[in-house]
């Protein structure tokens, strides 16, 4: 106990979000990708001309980077690829009416009491987040402290200069294979803009974006918090996300300014199709503070790894990720912390759990440049193991450059004991109710930064992870 | 008239379930409601297998005979469903459980003997949680640490009566409880088990215990001896004076294997 016979009894390693639907979407540019699509992206949305500009050379070095050859295996992406469309107007993809969406879906949703206008929004269905008056009242206070919180492409037409100074300036698209990809087709996402000195208590999410176009399988956010401002943007949530879509790739670039603190909190759980690969990075200047709060649930490959980069003096960094990697899922998870300059701090924590033949990798980078004096950082790893065929791997990489910096990496692996089942068990709960405890318990420390009603949708979402089916 | 018993044992064999090895060889004991009964014996009598057998431990097999609690036989039944018909085992290593706190723990304990759609008062959970706490004397921060996750050995033991407390159990049964306990430890832990005699005198209890110490602590009404996977000898209280003074050797030699 757990043998796997009794595992495969509860039924755990059937996915239960994933479906297919018959619906076509009216229209679609073809699939594959050239310049045309991407002249026709930049068209509709009447972007300027050094944009389109951008989007075809970085497709030209999108086409010139070969595959990468490391982290998960991308062997079947290019066949993927080529059938991708990569464009689709948002308003098309919206036709599927809520009656279209599975029954199984609605129930995953209810289970996880995901209030109804929020259901539609994922299930693709909907357009906008029902609760105007929140949204107005916080738009409000946000719009008198001059806060700007669009779309990007919003963020483009409305504050061009703004946005052309930091675009692209964190990620360029010569950064790697898939930041090229998204630079030259990205639509949808954020644009965010705290102004100095100014804090936000309420978090920003996304959902409260009104007009937003739905997160769109090559998403690009921009956020800039400047000098001594404070604030916290949430998005996603531990819901399924409904897509029919088998391929995201996004690209998100912060600038945490002189003084300022940041929390980007992200949980997503794709469908266990999909190719999830994805650039996340914070520039950190001096005493500026960036926290990542990441969770990555579901999808057939997830390789995802913010970053922070400490550019200025005494700047710092925090990483603390979820990952969860199902019956034949891989989640090559991790981050990375660059130090640059002197007295940087930074820490990664990361908590992965494989369960069936899931398999979850931490890699992970610590760079220390000549010059980062007293530099410290501090990397912990866990991993918990569900079943005898659920695997675990540790790519920790660190390079230091500087004698007076500290650098402590810690790993464990840990299996889910016939003991503690036992203990549980004679408690009186049954064996998935024990393994959803020992889940729990094992993300607690993670768990407990999110938001209550995240933790809360967490949970839940263990716990029927843990179970035999929906229903 | 004698009440009829809580727990009855029959014939009971049971092994090793890796090994086949056995270590029950025909086991008989009965205890009635709100009776205590202490077993005794030697390492390797088989003492504690009997505790695990009786809660359902995935490392032992039953070949044979019966456990019957209230009637129901045990042996078919799943661990959870042992403990929701009634049974509760005080460990003698509790288990850790790292990031679950104690009252978490003994919330989902009592979430789970409710019906599906049925969900727990989270008020009336405070408090009885709470009274049990002050019952047995203890900090309210305690249920706020994990299950045996840093605890004392001392702690951990406390911990396992707080929680037979809360699920209030028919037939409680304590595998070496007083094992690694100090004198003073082992009385808080008598102490506790005592005042929740008090307050719930149907409970029933099976003492597992190499030695007579704890014994002075929680008054037995019946003591047994086991050997070599038998119980050998069925006494009062005196039986444990006995042993006392003469120890486990003669037993050994009289029945052995």
């Amino acid at each position: 106990m757990p043998t796997n016979e009794v595992i495969h009894g509860l039924g755990l390693d059937d996915y239960k979000f994933g479906f297919v639907t018959d619906s076509e979407p009216v229209f679609r540019a073809r699939p594959g990708l050239d310049a045309d699509i991407v002249r026709q992206i930049a068209a509709r949305k009447n972007e300027p001309e050094w944009m389109l500009e951008r989007r075809l050379k970085a497709l030209a070095i999108y086409e010139s980077k070969p595959m990468p050859k490391w982290g998960g295996d991308l062997s079947e992406l290019e066949e993927t690829l080529a059938q991708t469309y990569f464009y689709a107007k948002p308003h098309e993809q919206m036709e599927r009416s809520w009656e279209d969406v599975p029954e199984n879906i609605k129930l995953t949703f209810e289970r996880l009491g995901i209030p109804e206008a929020e259901r539609k929004i994922l299930a693709g269905v909907g357009a906008q987040y029902d609760s105007e008056m929140v949204y107005h009242s916080l738009k409000e206070e946000w719009e008198a402290k001059g806060v700007i919180f669009d779309s990007i492409e919003d963020g483009l037409r409305n504050h061009p200069e703004l946005f052309r100074r930091h675009f692209g300036t964190v990620i360029p698209a010569a950064d790697n294979k898939f930041a090229a990809l998204n630079s030259a087709v990205w639509s949808g996402g954020s644009f965010v803009y705290i102004p100095p000195g100014v804090h936000l208590e309420t978090p920003l999410q996304a959902y409260f974006r009104v007009n937003q176009e739905r997160l769109g399988q090559f998403e690009r956010t921009l956020i800039i918090a400047d000098e001594g401002s404070r604030a916290h943007y949430i998005e996603g949530c531990t819901a399924p996300v409904y897509s029919t879509d088998s391929f995201h790739s996004g690209v998100i670039e912060i600038v945490v300014n002189p003084g300022a603190y940041f929390r980007y909190t992200t949980i997503q759980n794709w469908s266990n199709n999909m190719y999830n690969l994805v650039t996340q990075r914070a520039l950190v200047h001096e005493g500026a503070h960036m926290e990542w709060l990441d969770g990555n649930l579901g999808s057939k490959l997830t390789m995802k790894y913010p970053s922070c980069y400490l550019m200025g003096e005494g700047a710092h960094g925090e990483i603390l990720s979820i990952a969860y990697a199902g019956d034949g899922q891989h989640q090559d998870t991790g981050g990375k912390v660059i130090h640059v300059a002197p007295r940087t701090t930074s820490s990664i924590v990361s908590k992965s759990i494989s369960k069936g033949t899931g398999r979850a990798s931490y890699r992970g980078l610590c760079k220390v440049y000549d010059g980062a004096a007293r530099a410290r950082s501090n990397v912990e790893c866990d991993a918990l193991l569900i079943n005898e065929t659920s695997r675990t791997d540790t790519f920790p990489y660190i390079e230091i450059d500087e004698r007076s910096a500290t650098v402590g990496h810690e790993a464990t692996v840990s299996k889910v004991g016939d003991e503690q089942l036992f203990y549980l068990m004679s408690r009186g709960l049954d064996e998935a109710e024990a393994m959803a405890l020992i889940v729990r318990g094992f993300i607690e420390p993670i768990a407990k930064e999110l938001p209550l009603e995240y933790a809360v949708e967490l949970n839940r979402l263990i716990d029927l992870e843990m179970e035999g089916s929906v229903g | 008239m004698r009440k009829s018993p809580i727990l009855a044992v029959r014939g009971l064999r049971a092994s090793v379930a890796e090994t086949g090895v056995e270590i029950l060889r025909g086991v008989d004991l009965e205890i009635r409601a709100g009776e205590i009964h202490a077993i005794m014996g030697p390492n390797g009598s088989g003492k504690s297998t009997l505790a695990k057998v009786i809660a359902g431990h995935p490392g032992y097999e039953a070949d044979g005979g019966h456990v019957r609690l209230r009637g129901e036989d045990l042996l078919g039944l799943e661990p959870d469903e042992r403990a929701q018909a009634g049974v509760f085992m005080a460990f003698q290593y509790p288990v850790e459980i790292p990031g679950v706190s104690i009252a978490n723990f003994l919330r989902s304990a009592l979430q789970a003997r409710l019906e599906d759609g049925e969900e727990l008062d989270l008020f009336d959970f405070q408090d009885l949680l709470s009274g049990c706490m002050e019952l047995l004397g203890m900090d309210p921060s305690f249920a706020q640490r994990a299950v045996n996750d840093g605890l004392s050995g001392g702690e951990k033991k406390r911990n396992e009566i707080l929680q037979m407390a809360v699920l209030k159990p028919a037939l409680a049964v304590m595998d070496e409880t007083d094992s690694g306990l100090d004198i003073d430890a082992l009385k808080v832990v008598a102490a506790g088990v005592n005042a929740l005699r008090e307050e719930n005198p149907e409970m029933s209890v099976l003492l597992i215990t190499h030695y007579q110490r704890i014994l002075d602590h929680i008054q037995p009404d019946m003591v047994h001896v086991m050997v070599n996977g038998r119980i050998v000898e069925s006494g009062g209280p005196e039986v444990a004076l006995e042993l006392e003074a003469q120890g486990y050797e003669e037993y050994k030699r009289t029945h052995a294997a």
